[in-house]
């Protein structure tokens, strides 16, 4: 009984190491046989009455938490194309891969999509290093990504359509925020990876021209979990305001440590570039109220088009269901890419490129316009304030679209942050 | 001064959850040698404890009392199964075991994410535990200072269970010679489902804790499980005294080299220390001495 039991494992083991083995394989071979179709022209097929796009998001893995809730916001802006007759009288016909939260795999799903789909667009991505595992493979096949999450700015691909907001759409607008408030001092908190190093770089660069002394710059390492010792710092630092560039399961943390340690957003206000509504219910609304956001969209903002956003978002997914400023972006980047191919009269990737420049849409969180040159969207600012109900209210607002400006060429005192 | 204080009882406060994340580990892994990776997902399921008492009782202080023996029970009983089903039939096989815990995890995160979504839930904090509590000379976080008196007496009832009572010279004496404790009557069967059971539960405890500090989702328990593997690797195997030392240890270094340095700095300092150490010492703070011949 106990030899045939160990048996029995030990074959399984031998089994799952061969399945592993010949996955692994696999995977090897098909990423060997598409270096050679990579320079091949687009093979995108428009004879029938159906188009085929790409959705490529975390499903599955760390990511998915996010970014599951944009491959809801990209499948509604689908359904409602479709509803409508499609885009140029085809119907999208909707390919999902999964990005399981590794970029090389983002990688190796964009090739596939490109290569053996033959998608018109790809939609998708979230965390930098995703999209910047996909921009050689989009250049090098000559695809199209969409990518609809605000970003640290310094690039743009001809292949990629920035939907979110760029550096100086967000984080620019809220260091004004603060210069307007009167806030002298500053904390910078943040998670170890690109987006908050370059924030704030970009931040530091700015409090310097601006007057505004920092105190202090603390990363913690991606899923930290103990922030006494950094609130300690901040405690001990005397600064009038924090800015937040933590990433996920860290800010509750963060914000449960800073409640305890007897801070108050009445008197220290953080100022958080990453959480919005689908962030706030896993944080503790108790644990939010009062403090302060930056983005582009908030599900509260008050128009026709938002409206409408919400009201068939929570007819499809269920009454309880937030939208957030990337699932935001996401659905408009599906409507702006409409506008681009229906511009071009084409679905060729070259064709919807020189279209691209100039085309807006009048998306939930206002009109938007595509920027030509560097692919990235005129966005308006918007600093919010959590409420007691979970959502983020406007507190600011830039009042008309900002140009994006992913460089920041055009700030003084950024001249040496892109190089 | 004040900033020392703080530093020193951030310290603490860090070692008392590894304290909590580790000690049931120190029990299946150090007394038992179960690999089980699995261990940070019960911890999750005591988290999740707390959120689903809560939907039921509406006070989060009464709730939070609750959820201790519930999450204890819920840690247990996941514990048990697991041992039933699975482990009892690898004793001795420490890389299949590790192996087929983790497949566990894994199952164990899906089904969390199943049930209650893949964001992270809201667990409210009792009134009484928010804030800060004000010791004179400095404020110290009133749910820091809760787990802190938790972690305590989770040690002090495992030493009373393990040297006063008669399951606990049982568990003692399968774990020093397993073949010789079979020979007087013990069940070793039975003993290793009660040590898993405990274990388990006390997993189920750290997470009912964890809740006060940090996010409940269903990776709640990966962003634990390698620390409290550090801690057990560190105190040395079968000794809970070992690990209750090496926890405070571990803390207290992090929090110092944290504050002198970064956080990402210091958790590899805290690394490099610990594999010097074990160069230096590789059966850890304290080990057992046993007339084994396993």
């Amino acid at each position: 009984m106990n030899t045939g039991l160990r048996r029995a494992t030990r074959v399984t083991a031998f089994l799952s190491a061969a399945v592993l083995l010949v996955s692994a394989c696999g995977s090897r071979t098909s990423d060997t046989s598409t270096g050679g179709t990579s320079g091949a022209a687009s093979c995108v097929d428009t004879s029938g009455d159906s188009v085929k796009i790409g959705l490529l998001n975390s499903l599955s893995g760390t990511m998915a938490i996010s970014e599951k809730t944009v491959n809801d916001s990209l499948n509604l802006a689908v359904e409602q194309i479709n509803a409508k007759g499609g885009v140029l009288g085809k119907k999208l016909s909707v390919v999902t891969e999964d990005g399981a939260s590794e970029p090389t795999v983002f990688a190796e799903k964009a090739t596939k999509l490109i290569s053996s789909d033959c998608v018109a667009a790809v939609f998708g991505g979230w965390t930098s290093s995703s999209r910047k595992a996909m921009l050689p493979v989009f250049e090098g096949a000559n695809g199209l990504l969409f990518y609809p999450v605000q970003y640290e700015g310094l690039e743009a691909s001809p292949n990629i359509f920035y939907t979110g907001a760029t550096t100086n759409q967000q984080i620019v607008p809220a260091l004004d925020y603060l210069k307007e408030k009167g806030v002298k001092t500053l904390f910078l908190v943040g998670s170890d990876y690109v987006f908050p190093r370059t924030a704030n770089k970009i931040i530091q660069a700015y409090a310097k021209a601006n007057g505004i002394e920092v105190k202090g710059e603390e990363y913690a390492p991606l899923g930290h979990t103990d922030f006494a010792t950094i609130v300690n710092k901040l405690k001990g630092s005397g600064a009038s305001a924090v800015f937040n560039t933590l990433n996920g399961d860290s800010n509750v943390a963060f914000f449960k440590e800073y409640k305890n340690a007897g801070l108050a957003a009445a008197t220290t206000p953080v100022v958080s570039v990453s959480i919005a509504e689908e962030e706030v219910g896993g944080v503790g609304v108790d644990n939010l109220v009062g403090q302060l956001t930056a983005w582009n969209y908030y599900q509260t903002v008050d128009s026709p088009a938002n409206k409408t956003f919400v009201e068939a978002f929570k007819a499809k997914y269920g009454a309880t269901r937030v939208t957030s400023d990337p699932m935001e972006a996401a659905y408009t980047s599906l409507f702006l890419w409409q506008a681009m191919v229906e511009k071009a009269k084409s679905f060729a990737p070259n064709d919807v490129k020189n279209a691209a420049g100039g085309v807006s849409y009048d998306a939930p969180e206002g009109p938007v316009t595509v920027n030509g040159e560097n692919h990235h969207i005129a966005k308006t600012a918007l600093i919010g304030k959590v409420g007691a109900d979970g959502l983020i209210h406007t507190e600011w607002s830039s009042g008309k679209p900002i140009e994006p400006d992913p460089f920041l060429k055009d700030y003084a005192w950024a001249t040496g942050l892109s190089g | 001064m004040e900033a020392l204080i703080g530093q020193l009882f951030a310290g603490l406060s860090l070692g008392s959850v590894l304290l909590l994340a580790a000690l049931g580990l120190s029990l299946t892994f150090g007394q038992m040698g179960v690999i089980n990776m699995a261990h940070g997902e019960f911890m999750m399921a005591g988290a999740y404890t707390v959120f689903v008492v809560q939907g039921v009782v509406a006070d989060a202080g009464l709730a939070l009392v609750v959820s201790i023996p519930l999450g204890f029970l819920v840690g247990g009983l996941l514990g048990l199964l697991l041992e039933v089903l699975l482990i009892h039939r690898m004793y001795h096989r420490p890389l299949d075991t590790l192996l087929v815990t983790w497949g566990v995890a894994l199952i164990l995160q899906q089904v969390a994410r199943d049930v209650f979504g893949a964001p992270n839930v809201d667990v409210k904090a009792p009134t009484w535990l928010s804030g800060g509590v004000d010791l004179g000379f400095t404020q110290v976080p009133a749910a820091r200072l809760f787990i802190l008196a938790l972690s305590v007496a989770a040690v002090g009832a495992l030493a009373v269970v393990l040297t006063r009572t008669s399951l606990g010279r049982r568990i003692r004496g399968v774990v020093q010679n397993r073949d010789l404790a079979e020979t007087v009557g013990i069940s070793t069967r039975d003993t290793d489902r009660l040590t898993f059971f405990i274990g388990s539960g006390l997993a189920g405890i750290a997470g009912v804790a964890l809740t006060l500090l940090g996010s409940t989702g269903p990776t709640l328990g990966t962003n634990y499980i390698v620390d409290a593997f550090l801690v057990v690797v560190a105190g040395g195997i079968g000794q809970i005294k070992g690990t209750v030392i090496a926890a405070f240890g571990l803390g207290l270094m992090q929090a110092t080299f944290e504050y002198s340095t970064t956080a990402s700095l210091a958790k590899v300092a805290v690394f490099v220390v610990v594999v010097v150490f074990l160069q230096i010492r590789p059966q850890g703070i304290f080990s057992i001495r046993t007339r084994s011949l396993a």
